[in-house]
């Protein structure tokens, strides 16, 4: 099965140390993106991406592949029902670097699965997420698109 | 708006029907590299890499380097970005106009 790759860049007017927090603090998560990323961080350990509400239902699972503060996490990203695919198993690389004043992220998402729901959804999520993370960290306010993704 | 990735450079960008050309490419296909989008379409080397460096410049295109080959993405964050400004702020009201013109229309 072929496997595609995507490579999303955003530069962001904020410190490197923030938009690391941004990524991985779930109370920040939440802000922006409606759901928490939960972990302890350690490579080789768990991480879940939980709905922020009431549900707390879990929409993505996978493992801490590398965590190097504020310059490179990488996780392994699957539907949690496929959690014992190894072929379901998507891998995402956050690349952070601070160019003067603002921060070049660049998310890039690859071995996932040919014309999976999972490349539909994180095609068109990505680039509202990280929006909403720009939005959120420069000027204090979430983009209301996630907000009506999220309901 | 962003670094690398002004609203002049992206609109000044995406006005280029070979650029625009190049982005629906790389939309059907992600990770080409400069020969295999020449010879998509039918273009120089030299005029592709052109494109590309515009493209680039305005972070609509981002590229990652596999040993001698740099292969090529869409970026769509700064399209999404110009939706946000350009066109979805607009599209509520632009809606009411359009549903104020049936109703008037219609003698309602």
């Amino acid at each position: 099965m072929a496997k595609s790759t995507f490579v999303y860049v955003i530069y962001i007017a904020a410190k490197q140390q923030q938009v690391w927090e941004a990524l991985i603090q779930p109370e920040f998560t939440r802000s922006y993106w409606g759901h928490e990323n939960v972990s302890d961080w350690k490579p080789g350990s768990t991480w879940e991406h939980r709905q922020a509400d009431a549900s707390r239902e879990l929409k993505l699972v996978g493992k801490v592949v590398e965590f190097t503060p504020p310059t490179r996490l990488v996780l392994t990203w699957g539907d949690p029902k496929d959690a014992a695919k190894p072929s379901a198993q998507s891998r995402v690389a956050l690349d952070l670097e601070q160019i003067g004043d603002m921060v070049r992220l660049t998310v890039t998402h690859d071995e996932l699965e040919a014309g999976s729901d999972m490349l539909r959804g994180i095609s068109s999520g990505w680039p509202r997420v990280l929006s909403s993370l720009k939005s959120q960290l420069e000027t204090g306010k979430p983009l209301p698109t996630w907000a009506t993704a999220a309901r | 708006m962003q670094a690398g990735g002004t609203v002049d450079k992206i609109f000044k960008a995406l006005a280029d029907p070979t650029r625009r050309k190049l982005l629906d490419r790389l939309h059907a296909e992600s990770g080409l590299t400069l020969g295999e989008l020449s010879e998509q379409l039918r273009m120089t080397r030299q005029a592709v890499s052109q494109h590309l460096a515009v493209l680039e410049a305005a972070n609509l295109v981002s590229s990652v380097r596999r040993g001698r080959a740099k292969h090529h993405y869409l970026n769509p964050i700064p399209i999404h970005e110009v939706y946000e400004r350009w066109v979805r702020k607009f599209e509520r009201r632009g809606l009411k106009a359009l549903a104020d013109l049936k109703r008037s229309l219609e003698g309602d």
